[in-house]
Order: C-alpha cells, then structure tokens, then sequence
C-alpha cells in the first residue's frame, strides 16, 4: 500500500550516510519495517528508525546512526534523570508495534541503576525518566516496577541488566503494552494507552549505554507470533460480524450488487442468467447493455478508432462533450497505433478493418522487416533512437520533427515510470477488481473477456517480432499524423479550457514511445500493455451510463472503494485493528 | 374418572404406534428379498439420523444383531453391507447406553472383520463406526488389542484415504492408554506411518495425528527418542511442532503440539534449554493458562507445564516471570464466579464441574515453581490468600485437589524463610496433621514428607506440632507397607530428635519401641535405614541423653550396631553406625558397653585400618572419645586400648594423607603424651 515512494527515506538517508554497509542496513530495515507493517503508509505516518536527536535532554549522547544512546550527566539525584524520544510517533496503522532495547552496560558502579523504557507522548518533560510523568509509561530496571503516569511504581517484572534485551510492545487496538524481557513476554503492563506515543528511553547513571532496535536487527521476541494471533483475532471477527436483521436480506443485497456489477460490465448474457435465476428485475434495457458491450470489447481489443467511432454513433453528444474523454480516448488510439493493434493503422498494415471475427486468432498475413535493427534491446539515448527511426522511415528527421511536433519528446524519456493515474487509490482498487472477475469468468465471448485473454496471449508469442506500428511504413507515417492531431487537439484544448496537467502527462508518456528502438522493452512500454485499456474501457463506460442517469460505479465496485477509504480513515484515527483486515485480503 | 378413561386408551395407542414404526423397520431386515433389504436399511438409516429415542427402540427391537449378521454375510451385496454399517455407525452416535449395547452385541471384532474387505467405501464405514465406538468413555481400549492382526492391519490402511487416516488416528489417539499399549503402536511402525499425516491437508488428520504423538510419546523414553530423528518432509519434527504452535493456529493444535514437545524434552530427547522449549514450548503453555482459554485447556495447560518445568530451576524462573503466570493462577481458584451463579444457571453448572480441575491444577503448577528458587516460593505465598488456599485445599472434599495442595505445600516447605513466617502465621500444621489422620497412601506420602520439614529443628511450628501427639502419628507411619511413608515417619523423627530435649526423646523411643527400632534397623529399604540410624545418633548425643538411653536400652543398641558393622552395607550405613558408636562412646558410662566388648574394640580396629577414608575418620573418632583424658578411668582405658595395638594403628594414622584423618590421629596420641 505504502507504493513506489516508500523507499524515500531510505533513500535520503544513505545519501547523508553514504556507508555501504549502512546501506546493507538500511535495506534490512525497510523490508523489515515493510513486512511487519505493511497498512502503514510511510509518507503520512513515518514508522519510528532511530532516536531524535533533537528531542532529548542534553544529558544524553547518540552514535550509531542514532541508534545508541549514553547518559553523560552527574547521576546524583532524580533532577540528573534524562530521556530521548524516537523520531516519530508509533502510527495506529502497525496495528502492534514493537521495538527493543539492548542494554549495554548498567554503568558505573556505585549508583543506583536508574534505567526505564518505554513510551511517551510528544512534549513530555524529558528531564525525566518514562513513566514519572503524565501520557509517560516506563518499565524501570533497578526494581523492575512498571510507572504508569506516575512517580510510584507497580511490581511488574524482574529487574534488568547488561547483556539483557527488552522489548516492548504497544498494541494498538486494544490500546495495551507489555515488555519482554530475553524474548519472554511479561504480560501488560499498561492498559488505555493514549494514542501518538513516542518510543522513549530514559538513563540516570553515568556510564549506562543502550542500544535501540527498531527492526533494523531480527527482534529477540517473536513479534511475527504475536501479530499472527491478532490478525486471526481481527479477521474472525470481520468474519463473525452480525449482518441483516431479517433473514434472507444480506442475500438478496449481495444478488442486487453482483447483478448491478454484471450489467455494468455489460456482462449481459451472465446477467441476464444472473437476473433470471435470482428473481430480479434489470434496470436497463438489453440493447443498451449490448451496445456498451460492443464499444468495450473494441477498446479492449486495442481497435480504439473504431470505438470512438461506434461511441459518436450510438451517443452522438457524449464526446462532443466531454472532451477530457475524446482527448484521453485519442491518446489511448495512438498508443494502440504504435502497438499496431488499432484498426486505422492494421487496415494499413494489409489487414482487413473490419475483420473482427477473424482478428483473434488470425496470422499476420505479412511481416516486412523494416528494421531490423531495432530488435537491440539496449536503450538509446532518445535522440540517437529518434534520428534512427526517422531514418530508416527515410523521412527527412528535422522536417518530420519540427512538422510533427515531437522535437521536445527527447527529454521525456528521463520521466521515470511512477503515479501516472489520477484516479485516486479507490477507483485504482475497483480497476484491479474488475480485472480479476472478468478473467476468471472468461467462459465465453459474449462477455467480451476472451477477446482480452487472447490478446494477451498474442502479445506473449509476438514478443519477439513486435514492430512499430506492425511494421508498415503506411502506419507510421499515420501514426505521425495521427500523434500531430493529437498535439494540436491538446494545444486547442489548453486554449479553450485551460492548462490540464493530467491530459498534458499522459501526451508526453504516449509520445515517450517513440524515444525507444523497442517501445515495448522500454520505462514507458508498460503504455502498451493492454491491461493499461482498462481503466480506458471503465471510464467511458462509466461515461455512458452517466448519460443514462445510471451510476458511474457499480455498487459493488463502490463498497469496495468505500471499504479501503473506510481503514485508511481508521489508521488516520488511530483505530490499530485496520492493520489486519486489508480489502486486498477478501478479494481473491 | 371420564378424563382418565379418555387419555389411557390414547397413550398407550401413541406409544404402540412408535414401536410399531420402529418394529416394522426391524422386520424388513428379515425380507426374503435382498433388494427389500437394502431399502430396509436404507429408509431405517434415515429414519434415525439425530433421533436418540428411535435409535434406542431399533437396539431393544434386536436390530443390531440383524445388522451384524447381514453387515457379515459374504452373500450380503457389497451395498448391503456398507448401509449396514452406516447405520450401526448412526446408532453409536447416540448415547452411552446405545455403545455399551453395541459392544454386547460383539460389534467390535464384527467391524475389525469388515476391515479386510477390499472396498474402500465398506471401510470407511467400518472404520467410522468404530472410531464412535472407541472414543467412548464406556468401551474398554483393550478390546482393539485383543487381536494381534488388528493394528498391523490398520497401519496399512492408514495409506487408503483421508477418511480411514482420521479414523484410524483418532482410534489410536484415543485407545493407547498405558506403556504397553504405546508399545504395540511404536513396534507395529506407527511413528513412520502417522508422521506423514503431520503435513496432511485435511485439518481433521493433522490434529488427531498430533495427537497419536502426544499419547505415544507421554512418559515414553523410547518413543521419544525416536521422535526427534523423524524427518516430515524434510524437516524435523520438533519444527513440525514448533509450526503447530504458532498463535494462529487452533488452540487444541498449539496444545497438543506442547504437549508433544513437554513429552520429550521430559524424557530427554530434547534438553530443556532447547529455543523450541524455552521459546516456544514453554511460552505456548503460559498462554495455555490465560483467562481467554476455556477452562479445560486451562486445567491441560498448567498441568502440562508443571510437568515440563519440574526438573529444571531456569524454566522455572522463566515461567515465574512469564506474563505474570504466578496471579494469573490465582484467578484459577475464582470458580465458581459469583457473577456465573446469578446469571447463568448453565456457567455455575460447567463452572462447578471445573472448579476442582482448575484448583488442583493451580496447586500442581505452583508446587512446579516453587520446588527450587527461593524468590519464586516468596513471589507465590506473596500472591493474594495463598496460603488460605492451601490450607483449605487440604481439606478439601476432592483427593485430586488435597494431593495437589500438599505438593505445593511441600514445595513451599523447602523454604526456610516460609517456614518461619508463613507456614507459622497461617497454622498450616494443623490442617495438615488432620489430613494425616486418615488419607489415602499418596496423600500422606506428600503430607508426612512436608511434615519432615515443619519438624525441623529452626521450624516455629515444631512445638505446637509435638503438642499435638504427632509421634505416635510418625511411630505408625513406621509400620506402613509402603517404603515412601516409613522413610518419612522415620525421617520426621530424626528431625524432631535433632537437639530436643530428653524429654521428647524419651517420648520418641518410648512410642516407637525398641522392637520396632530394631526393625526399621533391617529395613530392606536403604533410606529407611539411613534415617534410623540418623534418629539414634540424633537420640544420643550429649552427655546425659547418651547414658541415659544406653542404660535402658544398652544391650539391645549395641546388638543392632555389632549386626549393621557385620553386615552387607553401603560405606554411609556403616559410617553411620561408626558415627553412633562414638557417639556412644562421649557417654560417661556408655563408655563401658564399648570397653567391655572386645569383639567390639576389634571391629573399631578393623575400621580404623579401613580402606575408606569416611570410616577410618569416624572408627578414629571413637577410639579418640574412649581414651580422652580428662574423664574418669581414662588411664586404665587408655592402657587397655594400647594393650590391645591401638597405639601403634594411631601411630601409623599420623601419617596419613589425608589431613582430618591425620589430625584426628594426632589429638588422640596426645591423650597418651599428656
């Protein structure tokens, strides 16, 4: 969940490091950190890694990378107590979070070995030991008490001393800690636990040294176990959860919203079976279903023109306008012209237009080998590439380049392969959903998901002699035209509606395509997957049935969405059992 | 008179009819023809599923030797017989009393027969009856041994299906009660066999797998042994274990699992300072005992990890600090809740059936503890009416719960601290002698051995105990046939003679009675031995105590000392009854019973020249306690010792290396310098 961007911090940190071994370190760490937390998303709540050096009392000394902490005071007297905080605070989307502490010396003899661990809030007096003071919790090694928020202690554990580790643990969804002690857990020690608690340790005896581990070493305690115990917890009682007052109500909610999602889809002929079998009505008429269905199998063939085309038939107005929609629908054509699958450029290449029975399994009633040189899968600094495709189009570059417009293309290729969806995490969910229903319900063609298996399959054996624009010399030169209609509807666009970054972004990313001797192989070729016809195919079918009055989404698909929003707002709020029901974990 | 006459007639047409159905269902059994039979039990096998009172009239009605019959015949279609035996599986499903009606009508060797068919439906059948059957509290295991052919036959169809795999396991799991029947499963293979089905993926056969290992492998050194080479695909069994443990996991599998692994560390094939004992094991049967698990897996929990712990101090003092084991135990003692007898009639019930489970349970772990470190025995009489709780658990109506208080008392006892303060405070004496006036065997074995140590001598409750008329109590432990109770009463005594008064031990040799001394004298039991001669060095030691025992009981004293020294006995008895010889001879007059009895002084003299180091030291001592010189008539003892070459021994013994012995020597040659 936490996506491509996790790996900031980690980044930046070997920068200011710059040690290889650290680096070893730090990537022990963040797969650490990953594996145990994964519904944490570390740009809005960053997991704690290492003491702050600047909340702490000055008595205490880092090194280590902030990792080990010593006392440097006089020790006399609780005044000489000092602590330090971690970075951050423990977000309520760890579900349970855990941490140890080593200790490595006790320090100097003749003192009492003031020593306590544990947790704090943001603000606490650091002139203190954990525990002592109000939203402060410490578990103290002289007498092994426990201080809750409080100068008294409670006998909690035994007590503590070189060469041990203990843990603690914080538990965020009944709002608990215990300690371990050696990997032996001690049982709770604090019980209603506010929330946005800092790891903290707090040293009063000069010479004392500990050192932290906050999953940058395997954890003496077997956290995984714990957090097992509790994820089973969570999901029985997902699981057990009351639903439906009267009997057979749940039933029927879950046959309406399969039924919804399958017209949506235009799976007309399951639902219509669905529909049948389960004793509804369907609220749209059969024709319309057929006819999205008709517009979604061409987009998901790739065959973008004819889609358009088929779409301006049946919904005169809808493009006209809506023309975000045209624009991105344009863009995806030109893609499929490049991917040599759009009908425009495949009637070029000797095809049949309107074949679309025969296209599937059809062979490829030629292959003129244009270049071969471009079966190199090295890639080329675009402008290398860019002069040696034009070239072999014998096509004069500068002319080509300046009239078509694709001159500034040549940076573009530096763009890496990152958050090119501006659909938000919802819908992204809903796409990702779609897709494995469809496949797996590839039974027949009537529901337009054969074509798309096939596809992939065609892809797969084509793999080697994949050629631009299917190799013909007419289609590129098409799909040059094509890609300077698409600039000048983009800069008519800019004009009439004003700077759209999104529709900018996904010109360049199309456009990149061309930078690469193999498109295919290349940081943008993922343009040419066509899974990527998809959210395509979703966004002008939600277009459609909005002209319809129908809804965009189905309710299905909504419930979803709305489940994943529903625990991302649970970690905002500090709810820790969203760390165990993920949405991904039910749709199988 | 007019209701009465109405309703009889009615009833009696009501019950006439159910027998009626029920009788015609038995009749079609005997159709001539075979296809009518077949339906016949078809229509009869849904007839009882779930329905107790049907099954019931079928068994009076005489069904099930019918069943037997046709289940038997090798005519039978093979459809016949697999009905057959669907619906006697039906019938075993019912109650206790349906079983025991089963097992009179031999349907045991019946099924086992069916086994060896070759239709894989017809044994499944077979085999699912019997699994009924056999998890039956009331059907005795023995019946599946009776027949050597039995269990190689099961073993070998343990490979058919996942269903014969459950059902054989689960037999085995439930019939391998005692060393002999573990014996017969480990020789017929059944660890390589059922091993394979750790890793099976029905849920069903894994756990009943496990459990066949938690039965076999239970105070079995051989088995055990074995177990820890077994690989499971590839892997170690204790790893196969250890998965079983995770937290995820069913609590009856992470149960089993401990048990499995408690099993064979106890019988050494794992040492306990193993990860997947201190780890995993041990943590496992902590969380066992916690307030979310169901009472019984709390009863298993505790006593397993009593069991685990008991020999090893380190997991004793890692389980003390465990998530806070020592008050989680005391919640065991809370049942039945207040709040259950209010609210719930149904929870007081289940509540009140595991209270005595959960307390003797409670003392057991405790007693486990606190057998060894002394801050753990400070941290459980510490926790909240502990020692009320023992002491009311001595008295308490269950033996399984008073057994278990005295355990933990005797383990408190080891305490020196405890038996100061606590054990003193809360008079635990005194139920604990009352529980010695009439207990069975294993409860006075514990309660005397406790009693040992409230007797000794730094021990506040040692005087209100003598009060009590606590020695004619040890005096008949003595006669007891059991070896435990009379080295305990004998030990108690030793104990209570260590610096008492002569009164007291006046008292103790006048409640024993010599006879029964020289008795205990010949005890074949070593300890007993050991502990007798311990009381009569206790009973004679200073000055006045020593003559005047000797004077009463002299001559018979000296005869059991001549016997022992001329005896087949271990180097301590012997050294022992040196000990109690010199002892004899600090005596003012019991000096002579020594002097005068040459035969005596050779043996001495024999000693001293000893091999054994620990018996020359203490022949030395007594020759050094007869020649002292400051008593009366120690010169002519002296002349008669040297007479008699024992200066010239002592001489040599100067010489000795080993320093005491020579020092020992050397003051006695000084009595004759001086």
């Amino acid at each position: 969940m936490s996506g491509p961007s996790s790996g900031c911090g980690f980044l930046m940190s070997v920068v200011v490091h710059g040690d290889l071994a650290l680096s070893e370190q730090e990537k022990e760490l963040n797969q650490r950190l990953r594996s145990l937390y994964p519904a944490v998303s570390d740009q809005e709540t960053p997991l704690p890694r290492s003491w702050s050096p600047k909340d702490k009392f000055s008595y205490i000394g880092l090194s280590q990378n902030n990792l080990r902490v010593h006392y440097k005071g006089h020790g006399k007297t609780p005044k000489d107590a000092a602590s330090v905080r971690a970075t951050h605070s423990i977000p309520a989307a760890c579900g349970v979070y855990y941490f140890e502490v080593k200790i490595i010396s006790k320090g100097r003899d003749g003192y009492v070995k003031y020593m306590g661990i544990g947790l704090s809030a943001q603000g606490v007096n650091m002139n203190r030991l954990p525990g002592w003071d109000k939203h402060s919790y410490g578990y103290h090694g002289d007498d092994g008490h426990s201080f809750c928020s409080s100068g008294t202690g409670q006998p909690y554990g035994p007590t503590f001393t070189t060469g041990d580790v203990i843990g603690c643990c914080v538990n965020l969804i009944n709002n608990t800690c215990f300690y371990t002690k050696n990997g032996h857990s001690l049982g709770i020690a604090f019980t209603d636990l506010p929330p946005n608690l800092y790891p903290t340790v707090g040293l009063q005896t000069p010479g004392e040294v500990v050192d932290a581990n906050f999953g940058q070493h395997p954890f003496v305690f077997d956290i995984e176990d714990y957090m097992r115990e509790w994820r089973t917890k969570i999901q029985a009682q997902i699981d057990c959860f009351p639903i439906g007052e009267r009997e057979g109500e749940w039933q029927a909610m879950i046959q309406k919203m399969v039924a919804s999602y399958l017209v949506h889809h235009s799976y007309c002929a399951t639902a219509e079976a669905f529909a049948k079998s389960t004793d509804q009505a369907v609220h749209e008429e059969l024709a319309s279903i057929k006819n999205r269905q008709k517009i979604q199998k061409l987009v998901l063939s790739g065959r973008m023109g004819e889609a358009i085309e088929t779409t301006q038939q049946l919904y005169p107005s809808l493009l006209e306008r809506n023309s975000d929609l045209l624009f991105m629908l344009k863009v995806r054509q030109f893609i499929e012209m490049v991917n040599g699958t759009d009908s425009e450029v495949r009637c070029l290449g000797g095809r049949s237009p309107k074949s679309q029975d025969s296209y599937p399994g059809s062979p490829r009633l030629f292959n003129s080998p244009v270049h071969k040189a471009s079966s190199s899968q090295t890639y080329q600094t675009s402008t290398y590439y860019i002069h040696k495709f034009f070239f072999s189009a014998s096509i004069g570059k500068k002319n080509i380049l300046q009239k078509s417009g694709l001159l500034h293309q040549k940076k573009t290729f530096l763009v890496p392969k990152s958050t090119c969806f501006l659909a938000a995490e919802v819908e992204m969910e809903v796409d990702h959903f779609s897709n494995g229903v469809s496949e797996s319900s590839s039974n027949g063609f009537l529901n337009g998901s054969s074509t798309h298996g096939i596809d992939l399959e065609e892809l797969d054996s084509a793999q080697s002699k994949r050629q631009l624009c299917g190799g013909s010399q007419a289609a590129i030169e098409r799909m040059i035209q094509f890609g300077r209609e698409l600039q000048s509807m983009s800069e008519h666009l800019r004009r009439e509606r004003g700077k759209n970054s999104a529709n900018k972004k996904m010109l360049k990313d199309a456009f990149s395509l061309l930078a690469y001797s193999d498109p295919w192989n290349s940081p943008v070729g993922y343009q040419l997957d066509s899974i990527q016809r998809e959210p395509v195919c979703s966004t002008l079918n939600s277009a459609i049935l909005e002209t319809h009055n129908l809804p965009k989404q189905p309710p299905l698909a909504l419930a979803v969405g709305q489940a994943a929003q529903c625990l991302s707002l649970m970690a905002r709020t500090g709810s820790g059992s969203c760390a165990f029901a993920s949405v991904d974990d039910y749709l199988h | 008179m007019m209701a009465c006459l109405l309703e009889a007639p009615l009833r009696i047409s009501v019950l006439s009819e159910v027998t009626a159905t029920s009788r015609h269902y038995v009749d079609r059994l005997f159709d001539a023809d075979p296809q009518n039979v077949l339906q016949g039990v078809i229509d009869m096998k849904n007839a009882v599923i779930g329905n107790n009172k049907q099954k019931a009239n079928l068994i009076v009605l005489g069904a099930v030797p019918r069943l037997l019959y046709l289940l038997q015949q090798s005519s039978s279609s093979l459809e016949l017989r697999t009905e057959c035996a669907v619906v006697l599986g039906s019938l075993a499903m019912g109650t206790e009393n349906n079983i025991k009606s089963l097992v009179d009508c031999h349907i045991i060797p019946a099924l086992l027969q069916g086994l060896l068919c070759s239709d894989l439906i017809f044994i499944e059948a077979c085999l699912r009856c019997l699994r009924t059957v056999f998890i039956s509290p009331v059907t005795p295991v023995q019946l599946l041994y009776t027949d050597p052919t039995v269990i190689p036959h099961l073993m070998s169809l343990l490979s058919r299906s996942r269903h014969t795999q459950e059902y054989i396991t689960q037999i085995f799991a439930h019939c391998c009660k005692t060393p002999e029947h573990q014996t017969v499963l480990f020789n017929h293979g059944a660890i390589q066999n059922i091993a394979p089905l750790l890793i099976s993926p029905s849920d069903k056969v894994r756990m009943q797998a496990l459990k066949c290992f938690s039965v076999l492998a239970y105070e079995n050194t051989q088995v055990s042994m074995t177990l820890v080479n077994v690989l499971v695909d590839g892997e170690q069994l204790s790893q196969v274990f250890v998965r079983m443990m995770q937290r995820d996991k069913p609590i009856e599998m992470q149960l089993t699992a401990a048990k499995c692994l408690t099993y064979m560390c106890r019988a050494g094939a794992i040492r306990t300072d193993d990860n997947c004992i201190v780890l995993k094991t041990l943590p496992c049967l902590v969380r066992m005992c916690s307030k979310e698990r169901l009472l019984e897996e709390r009863v298993e929990g505790a006593e397993t990890l009593a069991y685990l712990m008991e020999p090893d101090v380190e997991l004793q003092r890692i389980a003390s600090v465990t998530d806070h084991l020592v008050s989680m135990l005391a919640d065991y003692f809370k049942y039945p809740s207040s709040v259950s007898a209010i609210t719930d009639i149904k929870r007081l019930d289940h509540d009140l059936k595991h209270a005595h489970e959960l307390r003797q349970a409670a003392f057991k772990l405790y007693a486990s503890l606190g057998s060894n470190d002394e801050d753990i025995r400070k941290k459980i009489t510490e926790t909240e009416n502990m020692m009320d709780r023992i002491v009311s658990g001595l008295s308490e109506s269950s033996i399984k719960v008073r057994l278990a208080a005295v355990r933990c008392l005797h383990s408190l006892s080891r305490s020196v601290q405890q038996l100061r303060t606590s054990f003193h405070d809360h008079a635990v004496w005194k139920p604990l002698m009352k529980l010695l006036q009439n207990a069975p065997d294993e409860v006075l074995v514990m309660a005397s051995s406790t009693l040992c140590n409230l007797l000794l001598e730094f021990s506040p409750s040692k005087e209100p105990i003598l009060d009590s008329g606590v020695i004619e109590l040890l005096c008949s432990l003595t006669q007891s046939d059991s070896p435990a109770l009379r080295v305990n009463g004998i030990w108690a005594l030793m104990n209570m003679a260590f610096q008492a008064d002569q009164k007291v031990k006046v008292e103790i040799v006048r409640a024993l009675g010599t006879e029964q001394l020289f008795r205990l004298l010949s005890d074949p039991d070593t300890n007993v031995l050991m502990k007798t001669l311990g009381l009569l060095r206790n009973l004679l030691s200073t000055r006045p105590h020593i003559d005047q025992i000797m004077s009463s009981h002299g001559k018979q004293i000296m005869q059991a000392v001549t016997l022992i020294l001329e005896g087949e006995h271990s180097i301590e008895v012997k050294e022992q009854t040196l000990c109690i010889l010199a002892n004899i001879a600090d005596g003012n007059t019991a000096k002579e019973l020594i002097m005068t009895n040459d035969d005596m002084l050779q043996k001495i003299k024999y000693y001293m020249g000893h091999s054994n180091v620990k018996l020359q030291l203490a022949a030395t001592f007594c020759i050094s306690n007869l020649i002292w010189n400051e008593e009366d008539g120690s010169q002519e003892r002296q002349d008669k010792l040297k007479d008699m070459g024992f200066v010239d021994i002592l001489h040599k013994l100067t010489q000795a290396s080993d320093p005491n012995l020579c020092d020992r020597a050397k003051t006695a040659m000084q009595q004759y310098l001086a």
